[in-house]
């Protein structure tokens, strides 16, 4: 079916771009410190990008591995509100739904919720997370590898990479005024409670006073 | 510890992915939560832009990944792919300090 195909094509370029970036997971992480079979460990079990980079990135800063857990964790949230979306489309119990929960994440939300066929919502979701987990665990062994072969990561400027991961996955949520008003003063305010508490802590704080914002506002 | 960390913080990941397709519909879909969960990648992400920037532990400090988060900046701004992104960052710093 011509519909199916179309899938396919968009969910393998999803997969493609999605490799190419956990390239530079593996290479930060390594440069950050952590084994091989760490690296891998989070691309396999962890599986979603944000939170993987920020558990590394904290580390690489010489943060807690505790802080920068429950960076990760926090940055996890978002995907339990993807589940509830998707929970409806998908239609899974038992051990399937043991697997599907592994995939959920953006890049197979945003392609099963831009079906109108239930039937294609399913086959998207699937394909997508079929085919990012693949190049996705690739990359990542690729990057950890290719850096592994280098004394000094930072030769490389691989240091200075984390800061614009972190802004390459920012930019697409900052598409109207009140996110980018938002994401200014939590940059300002981690900047501000910087000297003062442990590093990595920052993040917490900022998450913290979000979260208070979020409840309370009317 | 570090592999403490990892598995700790990718069961947390998995348990709340398991939790958004199983726990009933309506805990998750309370307006303080829809409005709330979406901000925090937001903050996050741009906490860990500043922090890992503009600072060296606890101390503030302003070194070439500034100079390397400029032309990121302007990479996304010409919506350039994510690994571009990330090696013209990571080149920028490598030059600077050659210079």
């Amino acid at each position: 079916m011509a519909a199916d195909r179309a899938i396919l094509r968009d969910a393998l370029g999803i997969a493609i771009a999605s490799g190419a970036y956990a390239i530079s997971f593996g290479a930060i992480s390594t440069a950050a410190g952590l084994s091989l079979l760490q690296t891998c460990t989070l691309s396999v079990v962890m599986f979603t990008g944000a939170s993987q980079f920020a558990l590394v990135g904290v580390l690489g800063a010489g943060g807690s591995v505790w802080a920068g857990a429950a960076t990760a964790a926090l940055l996890g949230s978002r995907n339990a509100l993807y589940g509830v979306r998707l929970s409806s489309l998908l239609k899974v119990g038992g051990r399937r739904r043991l697997a599907a929960a592994h995939f959920v994440i953006d890049e197979t939300t945003a392609m099963a919720i831009a079906r109108d066929d239930p039937t294609l919502s399913r086959y998207a979701f699937w394909a997508t997370g079929l085919a990012l987990f693949v190049l996705w665990n690739l990359g990542t062994l690729a990057g950890a590898l290719a850096t592994h072969a280098v004394s000094n990561p930072k030769v490389l400027g691989l240091d200075a990479a984390p800061p614009a991961a972190f802004l390459a996955l920012l930019a697409p949520r900052l598409r109207a005024r009140e996110p980018l008003a938002i994401a200014i003063a939590a940059a300002v305010v981690a900047i501000a409670v910087l000297p003062f508490v442990p590093a990595g802590v920052p993040l917490l704080v900022v998450a913290l006073l979000v979260t208070l914002f979020g409840v309370f506002r009317r | 510890m570090i592999w403490a960390g990892v598995l700790v913080a990718s069961v947390a990941c998995y348990g709340l992915k398991l939790a958004g397709l199983s726990l009933p519909q309506r805990w998750l879909q309370d307006p303080r939560i829809q409005r709330t969960v979406p901000l925090i990648p937001i903050v996050l992400l741009a906490s860990l832009v500043a922090t890992q920037t503009f600072s060296t532990g606890q101390h503030l400090v302003l070194d070439v990944r500034a100079g390397a988060l400029a032309v990121a900046v302007v990479a996304v701004v010409l919506r350039a792919p994510f690994l571009v992104v990330v090696a013209a960052a990571a080149a920028t710093a490598a030059l600077l300090r050659l210079l």
